[in-house]
């Protein structure tokens, strides 16, 4: 019994030793090309990471004949982060390990996002992000990080704003202690005391299931607000609880919140008595301009409508293939280093992608960040792309 | 007819109910006046004033109110977990090992019962239901969520326990670890390949997520809703009817009493004549039943799961176990109870008495600090030395 067992163990270790070396064995090739993704692939939020990884897909297929008219062979290598920022660093550290990786379209995640990106920047990969919205992200001012949406400071202060702006008096403050849920719910409640919302309570959970005992001192309160700063994962389960054990008020979140699963979880609650909204730094993608034709291509290929961010993870890979084209170009029409490729991207200006336009300013923020508030209209999980936008801001990042 | 009744054992099926009842009422009793009195110190600090500027009420009133939505949102979780520690403490019992896959076992009956329900639903079977077929179709996905349990328990002690049987103690425990990860990611794959969907989602049917109100009580401002949803009730009546149930077949019924006596001395036992490899069976598949049963409850109550589902209630419902001296099925309840209580009475009032700055986020540590305690100075656990047999 046990010789068979370290027989299949040692085939198993033989096994993949051999694809470790074929995979160092194909880098070597001078003009292949390979931009990373990391999302997450697998777990709970993968219905969003897996379609940022199709955007980039879809992109790459799109856009990348530039490069190949080049003489390049680019490839995507996708990589799933899990949500989990060790397996982030662990992926980082073999994408930097990799030469013929030339930038990264990635993170769903700040909290992955952030430690990753560290690795990154040990040696001067770029990084395109597609969502991830905590301030530290570019604020830490490395030249390679970059991102297309707007930030959580500013995307607190709309969410406070908006609920000032509905007549709402007071707010208890949930979030999810994640890197992304407390910032969020932090700059939320700074704007919401300053503007005098009341805030009744702060505080954070990892809970996912069990709401009871945080419920006792939120409808003790009574508040006209829930605001939840984290994943729909967590919230619809507590707007759905909350909701049962009486709560008339309105629920907010963020753009965490932006996923269909909200609805199958939560279903009518979610509409009933003062109705969800939700601030995004990602509309829909009908919302933007140029997508009617990204969401048919995406339709056709996948045969699924887009989730969140599916649109900007098209726009975080055509800014890396533009940039890499540029920096091919001026080295010669040979690979680029690492370097050129970072300084290509900030160097672009007003480049046209389907969810805007974009200049990075010199910490890697849009010049202008979208943020919008969207209302939850129906209990249809299916209807999803259907909520209605209800106020859409251009502002600009905050000065350091 | 007759014989038949008299053959039952009142006695067996009064005693449970009486031990239920007697624990919920002195926990609820022990943890209210704790922190009734806490609020009275506290009341006239700055605690209480920070309390009575936000909510115009005092702090003595706030707790006073909450206390019944408190003490009943305790007890529901609190027979969850009983539910699932009397597995963990039935095998303990009979083979003295942990079955930490039991939690994974739980989790499988969660994901049949609420796949069965998907299913339905999905086939415009539940929309059009009744109410009387809504819980018709709750009792199969339960009993479903039951039998699929049950048979990996018994699956997993023959594959994984049994050849083991005569190692060291830790082999088998290593084992049981062993087989918690694997199940986990099993059912992961399985989901993954099969709906693609990490969250499975208890369908909305029948009337479980209406609320009976018993009436409103004023808090300052605002009045407060007291009262139980359907959900809620059902899961303490299955929970109520499994544990009887339980206690009387291991007290009042020949099976029971070949599990009593394999606990106590198994080469005794199969001396006389018990099949001991049957009856262990026949304890993992009790254990899974009651499982499964508290993983469809679970679900229920919760409405979301993942693979991921049993890890935290499995852990609480081991604690649950050794607090009330494990392998011992008294112990089991009161274990259950009393954990539930604390955590939700942790998690309700801690916000209130630190001025938020230690909210429900960090109600587990009550729980896992009285575990500690208990540990430290009545290591065989709160009923432990009551009964001299073991299950």
């Amino acid at each position: 019994m046990f010789k068979n067992l370290s027989t299949v163990f040692s085939l198993f270790v033989a096994a993949s030793m051999t694809l470790a070396t074929c995979g160092m064995a194909s880098a070597a090739d001078a003009k292949a090309i390979k931009i990373a993704t990391q999302s997450p692939l697998s777990g709970d939020q993968s219905v969003v990471g897996v379609d940022i990884k199709r955007g980039a897909e879809l992109a790459l297929e799109q856009l990348g004949k530039p490069l190949a008219d080049m003489g390049f062979k680019v490839d995507l290598a996708p990589f799933d982060d899990q949500a989990n920022p060790d397996t982030g660093v662990a992926n980082a550290k073999r994408i930097v390990s990799d030469p013929a990786i030339l930038a990264v379209v990635g993170h769903y995640n700040s909290g992955v996002q952030i430690p990753s990106s560290e690795v990154y920047h040990t040696s001067g990969l770029a990084n395109v992000s597609p969502a991830n919205t905590n301030p530290k992200v570019t604020t830490r001012g490395y030249m390679e990080v970059n991102r297309i949406v707007g930030r959580d400071d500013v995307q607190g202060v709309v969410g406070a704003d908006f609920a000032i702006g509905l007549g709402l008096k007071s707010v208890f403050v949930i979030h999810d202690k994640t890197a992304y849920g407390q910032g969020i719910a932090e700059f939320f409640k700074k704007r919401a005391e300053e503007k005098g919302l009341k805030v009744l309570g702060f505080e954070g959970t990892e809970e996912k299931a069990n709401f009871d005992s945080l419920l006792s001192p939120i409808l003790a309160g009574n508040p006209n607000l829930v605001y939840f700063g984290g994943m729909y994962s967590q919230a619809a389960v507590l707007f759905k609880q909350a909701r049962e054990r009486g709560f008339t008020g309105t629920f907010l979140s963020d753009d965490g919140f932006d996923s269909s699963d909200a609805t199958k979880i939560a279903g009518q609650t979610l509409v009933d008595g003062g109705g969800s909204y939700y601030s995004t730094v990602s509309g829909p993608a009908s919302v933007y301009a140029g997508t009617a034709k990204f969401i048919a291509d995406f339709k056709a290929k996948f045969n699924s409508d887009p989730q969140p961010f599916a649109a900007q993870g098209y726009d975080s890979m055509a800014i890396s293939l533009k940039a890499i084209e540029n920096a091919a170009k001026a080295n010669g029409n040979a690979t680029p280093s690492r370097e050129a490729v970072a300084k290509a991207i900030r160097e672009l200006k007003d480049f046209v992608g389907i969810t805007g336009t974009f200049t990075f300013n010199n910490i890697g923020d849009p010049t202008v960040g979208k943020y919008f508030v969207i209302k939850v209209n129906s209990a249809d999980p299916a209807k999803w792309s259907e909520n209605a936008v209800v106020e859409t801001l251009d502002i600009a990042p905050p000065q350091q | 007819m007759n014989r038949f009744f008299r053959s039952i054992n009142i006695r067996e099926l009064l005693r449970p109910l009486g031990q239920l009842t007697l624990f919920s009422l002195a926990s609820a009793a022990a943890l209210s006046i704790i922190v009734l009195v806490l609020a009275l110190i506290l009341d006239q600090t700055i605690i209480g004033q920070t309390l009575t500027e936000k909510l115009n009420v005092s702090l003595y009133t706030y707790t006073l109110i909450n206390l019944p939505q408190v003490v009943l949102d305790g007890l529901t979780i609190g027979f969850v977990y009983a539910a699932i520690a009397l597995g963990y403490t039935m095998v303990y019992g009979v083979l003295e090992f942990i079955n930490f896959a039991h939690s994974e076992i739980f989790a499988v009956g969660a994901f049949v019962g609420v796949e069965i329900l998907i299913a339905l639903d999905q086939s415009g079977i539940l929309k059009s239901a009744s109410l009387g077929m809504a819980y018709v179709f709750l009792i199969f996905a339960i009993l479903a969520g039951m039998a699929a349990a049950g048979a990996l328990a018994v699956t997993v002690e023959r594959v994984a326990y049994r050849p083991l049987r005569g190692a060291p103690r830790l082999v088998p425990l290593i084992s049981a670890i062993g087989v918690s990860f694997l199940l986990q990611d099993v059912i992961r794959l399985v989901e993954g390949l099969t709906t693609g969907d990490f969250n499975r989602i208890f369908p909305t049917f029948g009337n479980f997520d209406k609320r009976i109100t018993f009436g409103q009580l004023v808090l300052g401002s605002t009045n407060l809703n007291f009262g139980v949803s359907i959900k809620s009730l059902i899961v303490i009546i299955s929970a109520v009817l499994m544990l009887v149930g339980l206690n009387y077949l291991v007290n009042a019924t020949r099976i029971g009493k070949a599990i009593r006596a394999v606990a106590q001395d198994r080469p005794t036992a199969s001396l006389m004549g018990i099949n001991v490899n049957r009856i262990i069976s026949i304890t993992f598949l009790v254990g899974g039943l009651l499982g499964g049963a508290a993983g469809v409850l679970y679900a229920l109550k919760f409405t979301r799961i993942d693979a991921f589902v049993g890890f935290m209630p499995g852990l609480k419902a081991f604690a649950a176990a050794v607090l009330g001296g494990i392998g011992n099925l008294t112990g089991a309840l009161l274990g259950g109870i009393v954990l539930g209580m604390l955590e939700t009475f942790a998690g309700s009032y801690l916000g209130a008495f630190t001025m938020g700055a230690a909210g429900s986020e960090y109600k587990d540590i009550f729980a896992f600090c009285i575990l500690i305690f208990v540990l430290i100075f009545r290591p065989q656990g709160l009923m432990g030395e009551n009964v001299g047999q073991k299950a």
